[in-house]
């Protein structure tokens, strides 16, 4: 019976109760305000739907509430249980091996038609689980309905003329944004928080300092783990990218928002953005299908002009240059669309008052419209910078595998992006210093971006006080 | 070319009497202005006079604006806007061939409704156009057109020590009489101003007010204003707009005393618009 428990998809079941409890508790609140409103002389302070929906408030949300700390904290609760009864034996094991074991438990509890392992200890385990589970859900169903039914009764108890259900629905759905807020920020929070962490663990066994100083890069041997080198590639390849984005998204984006027809802007512009809408793995691809070739090609040739000393270029199958031109092509919706924005946003009047002074459109727009803009467009390209930093994709593809640092982008690179890939891909145990130092560099590339979109938020706060 | 202005003319005897001798700066013959199909001006004529201040009045919407920006061809600048007639200065046609309209804005100076200073220094504001035009020829003829500018524009006084601040952190009157500056410091022969008033508290208004009538005596000025009291206080003439068309023209105090057409009473008292 407590097995049937731990199996039912018990979450649907419940949504439905709940939906139902909400229905039927509006009625009747909207029901009681009715009578109410009929038995008074004085009109009722919020009309009948809304005492309905505090009613209905008041029963659905503690059982959500209920429900929602049983999310959160119902298997940990079974897992410490279940730890505590299983022989000493295994729980000599440690934390982590016991964590490992009981993880397999609960995969095999999952597993509903899972015969029997033979393990006479495992499955009695397993069985054991299923059955706590299944203790756990009754309980933390048969709260949320006591919940429900005590918020229902003492909504429904308030209920008067002169209540003012009006106010408190509104606070009620005040609340229900606040946490919808709140989550957000908590699991952002959370992410940086267990990054940190991962990260620490990690610079207990690698010195902070030989990290972020480091030349040498050697993860997957385990033996150097200077990031230096990856920091180089990373910037290196966001640089370049930028050299292609920067002048074409803010030379489009003056383009369009200044020169072009009505007509041509509603076509190009969303044309434009269909760019953004490519899978940033099609532009790996193209990146290491075309241009990674037509870099290589071109850098022999380089090679081989008579005054270009031999071997001068790197001309790699892959390199920084290919994966920097195609995440430039990549960023260039990103820049132009953003800048197309601010330029926008400078007022027209401006405009108007360069143009009768004499100014000519360019003149115009070099002179007063980007001066007017310019800081807007930092904060663009600041924030097209971080992406460029944290794009993943296309680096894994086309930009190499080689910790190095040198000048010459027809050489390959890596990026901490690629890294992470490479040291989290196959087979790993969570444990290692190999493992852990793709959350340190997680955790340096977070920073990194968050400066970087800081700066920018920052430059564009202080542009729009300045127009507002 | 005066000769070819009389060709023109076809105003009634007294009016022409009077284009004798007041000297016609601008004389617009004929206007239409259309908005893609929509038309916003109807057949205006009207000839205005130099070293003066003739005033644009009439309810929202009737075309002041509009019309005054034909003036300095700054309906180029709207992609809808169409223009038709013809408008000449000291006899030249401002919408020939030959006419660059970006030169024709250098003698033809606007000032907006809202001061719009550039995001630049104070000195660099009232330099922009003595730059783009070439008229200093060095960096000391610059310091003078800027100081010149700013005297006449009666805001030396508040900003000589701080010509390297940011326009834009001016007070309004201040940014207005700035934008009046920035338009002088190009030495023009016109000054259209469109409600410079509008967006000022009355002291900066009356200050504002004070310039203009400075500045008629080296300038012809076509203000638009909704305040009667201000088309009474600063203008000689005064064009009545109704509808995109132009109701009445004539001597400031007599459009103000002894309106002709009824729909000009009914407005200047304050029936409609
Ligand atoms: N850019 C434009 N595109 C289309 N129609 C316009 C445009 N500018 C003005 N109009 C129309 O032309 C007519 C005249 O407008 P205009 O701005 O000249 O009026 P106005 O007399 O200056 O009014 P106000 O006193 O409110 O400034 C109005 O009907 C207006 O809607
Ligand atoms: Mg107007």
């Amino acid at each position: 019976m407590l097995e049937t428990f731990g199996h039912l998809p018990i979450a649907w079941l419940l949504f439905a109760v709940l939906a139902a409890a909400g229905f039927v508790s509006f009625f009747a609140g909207r029901t009681e305000a009715v009578a109410v409103g009929r038995g008074s002389s004085e009109r009722l302070n919020s009309q009948p739907n809304y005492h309905g929906y505090f009613v209905a408030m008041a029963t659905i949300g503690p059982a959500a509430i209920v429900l929602g700390l049983y999310a959160l904290f119902g298997e940990t609760l079974v897992r410490g249980e279940l730890a505590g009864e299983l022989p000493q034996r295994i729980r000599d094991l440690g934390s982590l091996e016991l964590n490992q074991y009981i993880d397999r438990i609960a995969e095999q509890s999952a597993m509903r038609d899972a015969g029997p392992t033979g393990n006479a200890l495992f499955d009695a385990a397993t069985a054991r689980y299923t059955s706590l589970l299944g203790i756990s859900r009754i309980i933390a169903v048969f709260l949320a309905l006591l919940a429900a039914w005590a918020g229902f009764f003492v909504a429904k108890r308030k209920l008067s003329v002169n209540f003012r259900a009006r106010a408190n629905v509104e606070n009620g759905i005040k609340l229900l944004l606040f946490m919808c807020a709140a989550i957000a920020v908590f699991t952002t929070i959370g992410i940086v928080l267990s990054l940190f962490f991962e990260a620490l663990r990690f610079f207990s066994r690698v010195p902070f300092f030989s990290f972020i100083f480091g030349l040498e890069w050697n993860a997957q041997t385990g033996a150097d783990f200077g990031a230096i080198p990856l920091f180089f590639g990373t910037f290196m390849i966001a640089f370049l990218a930028m050299l292609v984005a920067a002048p074409i998204g803010l030379l489009s984006a003056i383009y369009l928002s200044e020169y072009a027809s009505p007509r041509f802007r509603s076509i190009v512009k969303p044309i434009l953005e269909l760019l953004a809408g490519i899978p940033t793995v099609v532009y790996g691809f193209f990146a290491l299908q075309f241009v990674a070739p037509l870099v290589r090609s071109t850098a022999n040739w380089v090679n081989g002009l008579a005054f270009v000393p031999d071997g001068f270029l790197a001309a790699q199958p892959t390199s920084a240059l290919a994966a920097g031109i195609v995440m430039g092509i990549m960023i260039i919706p990103f820049v132009s669309s953003l800048s197309d924005d601010v330029i926008n946003a400078v007022p027209q009047t401006l405009r108007d008052g360069a143009y009768a002074m004499g100014a000519t459109k360019s003149e115009t727009v070099k002179q007063v419209v980007m001066p007017a803009a310019l800081p807007g467009v930092i904060a663009a390209l600041l924030l097209a910078v971080s992406r460029a930093i944290g794009e993943t994709m296309i680096v894994v593809m086309a930009a190499g595998q080689r910790a190095q640092i040198t000048p010459d982008p027809t050489a390959d690179l890596t990026t901490i992006t690629v890294q992470i890939v490479a040291l989290l891909t196959g087979d790993t145990e969570f444990d290692s210093a190999k493992t852990l130092s793709a959350f340190a560099l997680g955790f340096v590339l977070f920073i990194v971006t968050l400066i970087f979109n800081l700066i920018a938020l920052r430059v564009v706060q202080k542009y729009r006080e300045k127009y507002e | 070319m005066d000769g070819n202005v009389e060709d023109f003319t076809e105003t009634d005897k007294s009016e022409r009497a009077a284009n004798m001798a007041e000297m016609i700066k601008v004389d617009c013959r004929n206007i239409d202005v259309f908005y893609d199909d929509k038309q916003a001006i109807f057949d205006i004529s009207l000839a205005i006079q130099d070293r003066a201040v003739t005033s644009f009045i009439g309810p929202s919407g009737c075309g002041k604006s509009t019309f005054l920006r034909c003036m300095n061809r700054m309906n180029d600048t709207i992609e809808s806007a169409k223009v038709t007639g013809k408008i000449f200065m000291d006899g030249a046609d401002i919408n020939d061939h030959s006419i660059d309209p970006v030169l024709l804005r250098s003698r033809v100076g606007m000032v907006f409704q809202k001061p719009n200073p550039f995001p630049k220094s104070i000195y660099d504001n009232i330099a922009y156009g003595p730059r783009i035009h070439g008229l200093a020829g060095s960096k000391s003829e610059l310091d003078e057109i800027v100081e010149s500018s700013l005297r006449k524009a009666g805001l030396w006084d508040e900003v000589k020590d701080r010509l390297p601040a940011p326009g834009t952190g001016l007070s309004g009157g201040q940014q207005q009489r700035l934008c009046i500056a920035r338009a002088i410091a190009v030495s023009p022969e016109v000054i259209l101003m469109d409600e410079p008033c509008s967006a000022l508290d009355p002291i900066a208004t009356a200050r504002i007010e004070e310039l203009i009538d400075e500045l008629r005596e080296r300038y012809c000025i076509v203000i638009v204003t909704h305040s009667m009291q201000q088309a009474a206080r600063v203008s000689q003439r005064t064009a009545f707009f109704h509808l995109g068309k132009l109701v009445e023209y004539g001597d400031t105090e007599r459009i103000f005393t002894n309106p002709e057409d009824t729909r000009t009473q009914d407005y200047i008292t304050g029936r409609f618009g």
